[in-house]
């Protein structure tokens, strides 16, 4: 085990990537990625994944911008123990 | 199956650590919330949604800890109030180590401390980084949805 680890470790600072490190991690990484970026369960390019997960990455970003402002919104708007409660109430459920 | 040993406990099941984190992050985002709800003015509205946002990068952080090169970076950039920026347009790419890892300059500039990471660190990084950020986003929308109906 520790054998296995020193050994990528040693091909990764020599910059000798295997092909089969590279697709192991690649396809790792496509199970992470929602099903409609990339078509089916099909082994795509690792280039391919790479685009999609850049996306999917800048896309969660705006995602996380646009809902803080919408909580912002929100909490102004919203007395605060109500809002507690409400959100209380449904992390318990 | 079962591996005892913690070193290779990380690798074997993702998600197993990713529930622990769910529970640190959801305390650590509402809070945040809430403290931010009571301090800031109407005035402030701009500042209020900032100050939500980096409550969210730094839950997320925060619940990943230090044994995460992206979230060591990001709690790097909290602590030093810098300003949580990450690009928006498509750069060019600069010398890949390979071919197909072209996109992988590009990836670098979207996960915090990718930079530093060689071809196989980025690939293992964004992937736990994608898990944490999809749970942040997913705790956001719950919080959004609870307060609204």
């Amino acid at each position: 085990m520790s054998s296995r680890r020193a050994r990528s470790r040693q091909s990764t600072s020599s910059s000798r990537i295997t092909d089969e490190q590279i697709n192991d991690l690649v396809s790792k990484l496509q199970a992470v990625l929602p099903e409609a970026r990339i078509r089916g369960a099909e082994r795509v390019s690792a280039a391919r994944v790479l685009q999609e997960t850049c996306n999917y990455i800048r896309s969660l970003h705006r995602e996380v911008d646009d809902l803080s402002e919408r909580l912002s919104e929100l909490l102004a708007t919203t007395e605060a123990s109500s809002a507690q409660a409400a959100i209380i109430r449904s992390l318990l459920k | 199956m079962e591996s005892k040993s913690s070193t290779t406990g990380n690798r074997d099941n993702p998600n197993r650590n990713l529930h622990g984190s769910k529970t640190m992050m959801a305390s650590h985002f509402l809070r945040a919330l809430f403290r931010i709800q009571q301090t800031s003015t109407s005035s402030s509205s701009a500042g209020r949604s900032r100050r939500i946002r980096r409550a969210a990068y730094a839950s997320m952080a925060y619940s990943a800890g230090t044994r995460r090169a992206w979230s060591r970076a990001l709690l790097r950039k909290l602590r030093s109030r810098a300003r949580l920026r990450f690009p928006r347009r498509l750069s060019r790419a600069a010398t890949p180590q390979r071919r197909d890892m072209d996109q992988a300059q590009v990836l670098r500039k979207l996960v915090p401390g990718g930079p530093s990471m060689d071809d196989c660190k980025l690939l293992e990084e964004t992937a736990d980084y994608i898990r944490f950020l999809t749970t942040q986003v997913r705790l956001m929308q719950t919080v959004m949805d609870s307060i609204s109906s």
